[in-house]
C-alpha cells in the first residue's frame, strides 16, 4: 500500500458518502433525469480516453485509444443532450394560462 | 503555479460542477441549470486535458483525438436530439454501455502501456476490475438496448442450466483475474475481456421487460464503478470522484427500484420473473362477472366528480395516449375538478420514466404525485382512472400472500369511490397475474385502445 493509493481510497470513500447523501434527496419524479445525468457524468471517462490515446506508443494502443475516445465522446455528448432535453420538459403550472403553452417557466 | 497544479485545480472545479448538477436534481426548478453547469465543467476538464503532460511530454495524436471526438459527437447529437421520448430508456442504456466500453478500453490500453514497468499487484487488480466491470456493462447494456428497442423479445430468455452456466462463466472470469494477477500476461487480458462480454450478455438475457428499470440502474452503477477503477489506474481523482458518484447513485436507485417491486435484488436479477404465464389466468376468470362501460359512461362519472386521480402505466405510453390524457385532465380542470396523476416508482421502463412521458405531454410537474401522496389523495377521490397500468394497482400485492407480487407496494386505486379501468383486453399484466380489482363492484372496465377511448371521453365530457 502506498500513500498515493491511500489518498485515492480516501477520495473514493468520501465520494460514496457525498453521493448517497445528495442522491437520496432527488425526488422520484426526477429519477429518469438522474439516471441520464449521472450517465453523462461518467462520460468523464473521455478524459481518461484522451490520456491513453495521447500517450499511445504502439499501433494497437492507438487503435484502442481512438475507439475509447469515440465511445467516451458518445457517452458525454449524448448524455448531456438527452438530459437537457428531458429537463426542458419539466414545467411548472403557469398561473391562469393553459399548460399547453410551450414557453418555459423555470430556467 | 505549475502547469500540473493548475490542471488539477480545473479538474477539482469540474468535479464540483458534477456535484452541483446532482444537487440541482433535488427539484425540477434548478435541475436543468445544474445539468448545464455540469456540461460546462466537463468541457473545462476536456480542454484542460489537452494541456496535460503524460510521461513527461505533451499529448501525442492530438489530431486523432479531435477526429475521434468529431466522430463521436456527430453520431451522438442527432441521436440524442431526435429520438422519441418513449425510446429514452434504450437511449440511456446505449449511452451507458458505450461509457462502460470506453472504461474497459482505457483500462486495457493503460495496462499495455505500463506493463513493462512491472506494475504493483494492486495496479493490475484495478485494471482487471476496470476491464471486467466495463465490459459487462457494455455487453449487458447492448442486450438491454436490444430488448427495449424490441430487436429481441422483452420476455426473459431462459434455457436449461442457465444459472449454472452463468455461475461457471463468472467463476472463469474470477479465475482469469487471479491468473493474470499472478502471471501478468497480456494475452489472458483479452480472454478476460471476451469472458466479461459473454458474462454481460448471459446476465441480462433472463431479465424481463418490466424488471428493466432495476437492470438499467444497476448497469449505470457498473459503468460508474468501471470509470472509478480506471481513475485508480490513471491516478485521476476526477475519474474516481465522478465514477463513484455515479456508482453510488446507480446502487441507490437499484435498491429503490427493487424495493418498489417488493422483491429483493437477487430475485429481480436471477429469477427470470414473468417467463411463465400462469395457467390459471384463463381458467379462474371466466365464471366471474365484470362490469364494462362505454366512454360516455366514463364522461358522466368524471363530470360529476370533484376529485379524479389518474393512474398511468406503461400501456399509456405504448398507446401514445399521453397527450389526449392531458387534454382530458385540462377539460376536467376547466370544470373545476381536481386532477392528479399517481405515479408508481416502477411504472415505465426506467426509474421515473412515467414522469418524463407525462412531462413531455406538458403535464405540470406539481400534478404528478409519488405513491404515498397519491394513496392519501385516493382515499378522498371520487374516481380513480387507471390507464395502461395493471400490476401496480393489483390488490393481491397487499392481500394475497400466495401471489408472486405479494409485498410490492401498490397504488390503492380501490380506495377511490369509483374505479375506471381502461384496458385493451382481459389479458393480465406483465407479471401474468389475475387482477382482483377488475372484479371489484366499484370497478367499471372500458375495453379498447386507450387513445381511442380517451379521445371519445374528451369529446363526451366537452359536450356535456
Amino acid at each position: 500500500m502506498t500513500n498515493v493509493l491511500l489518498q485515492y481510497a480516501t477520495v473514493l470513500v468520501l465520494s460514496i458518502f457525498v453521493g448517497i447523501e445528495i442522491i437520496s434527496k432527488v425526488p422520484s419524479i426526477l429519477h429518469t433525469p438522474l439516471m441520464s445525468g449521472s450517465n453523462a457524468i461518467h462520460g468523464v471517462i473521455l478524459v481518461g480516453s484522451m490520456l491513453v490515446l495521447g500517450s499511445a506508443n504502439t499501433n494497437l494502443e492507438e487503435v484502442l485509444g481512438f475507439l475509447a475516445v469515440i465511445l467516451g465522446t458518445l457517452n458525454v455528448v449524448g448524455g448531456f443532450v438527452v438530459t437537457d432535453r428531458m429537463l426542458e420538459m419539466f414545467k411548472a403550472r403557469k398561473p391562469a394560462t393553459p399548460p399547453t403553452k410551450s414557453d418555459e417557466v423555470a430556467s | 503555479m505549475s502547469r500540473e497544479t493548475l490542471i488539477d485545480l480545473l479538474y477539482l472545479f469540474s468535479a464540483t460542477t458534477f456535484l452541483l448538477a446532482l444537487k440541482g436534481l433535488g427539484s425540477p426548478k434548478h435541475a436543468r441549470r445544474g445539468n448545464a453547469v455540469a456540461a460546462f465543467g466537463m468541457l473545462v476538464a476536456i480542454v484542460a486535458t489537452f494541456f496535460k503532460y503524460v510521461d513527461g511530454h505533451a499529448l501525442h495524436h492530438v489530431g486523432l483525438i479531435f477526429l475521434a471526438m468529431f466522430i463521436g459527437a456527430i453520431i451522438a447529437v442527432p441521436t440524442a436530439r431526435f429520438v422519441q421520448m418513449t425510446a429514452m430508456p434504450q437511449l440511456v442504456a446505449i449511452f451507458n454501455g458505450v461509457g462502460g466500453g470506453a472504461a474497459a478500453l482505457v483500462s486495457i490500453t493503460e495496462f499495455m502501456h505500463i506493463k513493462s514497468t512491472n506494475p504493483a499487484t494492486y495496479v493490475t487488480l484495478e485494471v482487471l476490475l476496470g476491464v471486467l466491470i466495463g465490459a459487462v456493462s457494455f455487453s449487458g447494456s447492448a442486450i438491454a438496448f436490444a430488448k427495449l428497442q424490441e430487436l429481441m423479445t422483452g420476455r426473459p430468455i431462459t434455457y436449461p442450466g442457465q444459472q449454472i452456466i452463468n455461475a461457471v462463466v463468472g467463476v472463469v472470469a474470477l479465475g482469469l483475474i487471479v491468473t493474470i494477477l499472478v502471471q501478468g500476461s497480456t494475452s489472458l487480458l483479452w480472454v478476460l475481456l471476451g469472458v466479461a462480454l459473454v458474462l454481460g450478455v448471459a446476465f441480462v438475457l433472463p431479465i424481463g421487460g418490466a424488471d428493466v428499470p432495476v437492470l438499467i440502474s444497476l448497469l449505470n452503477a457498473f459503468t460508474g464503478l468501471a470509470v472509478a477503477a480506471s481513475g485508480f489506474t490513471l491516478g485521476s481523482n476526477l475519474l474516481i470522484v465522478a465514477g463513484t458518484l455515479v456508482g453510488a447513485s446507480g446502487i441507490l436507485l437499484t435498491r429503490l427500484m427493487s424495493k418498489a417491486m417488493g422483491r429483493s435484488l437477487s430475485n429481480v436479477l436471477f429469477s427470470a420473473f414473468g417467463s411463465v404465464i400462469t395457467a390459471s389466468v384463463g381458467g379462474g376468470v371466466e365464471g366471474r362477472s365484470v362490469r364494462s362501460g362505454s366512454p360516455e359512461d366514463v364522461s358522466v362519472l368524471l363530470g360529476f366528480a370533484s376529485k379524479v386521480v389518474i393512474i398511468p402505466g406503461y400501456g399509456l405510453a405504448v398507446a401514445q395516449a399521453q397527450h389526449v390524457l392531458r387534454e382530458l385532465a385540462e377539460v376536467l380542470e376547466a370544470k373545476g375538478i381536481q386532477v392528479f396523476y399517481a405515479i408508481h416508482p416502477v411504472a415505465g421502463r426506467m426509474p421515473g420514466h412515467m414522469n418524463v412521458l407525462l412531462a413531455e405531454a406538458n403535464v405540470p410537474y406539481e400534478d404528478l404525485l409519488e405513491m404515498d401522496e397519491a394513496n392519501s389523495e385516493l382515499s378522498t377521490a371520487d374516481v380513480a382512472l387507471v390507464v395502461g397500468a395493471n400490476d401496480t394497482v393489483n390488490p393481491a400485492a397487499a392481500n394475497d400472500p400466495s401471489s408472486p407480487i405479494y409485498g410490492m407496494p401498490i397504488i390503492h386505486a380501490d380506495l377511490a369511490e369509483n374505479v375506471l379501468f381502461l384496458k385493451r383486453s382481459m389479458r393480465p399484466g406483465f407479471a401474468g397475474i389475475d387482477n382482483e380489482l377488475l372484479y371489484n363492484p366499484k370497478t367499471t372496465l372500458i375495453f379498447g385502445d386507450a387513445k381511442d377511448t380517451l379521445t371519445k371521453v374528451v369529446a363526451a365530457v366537452k359536450a356535456s
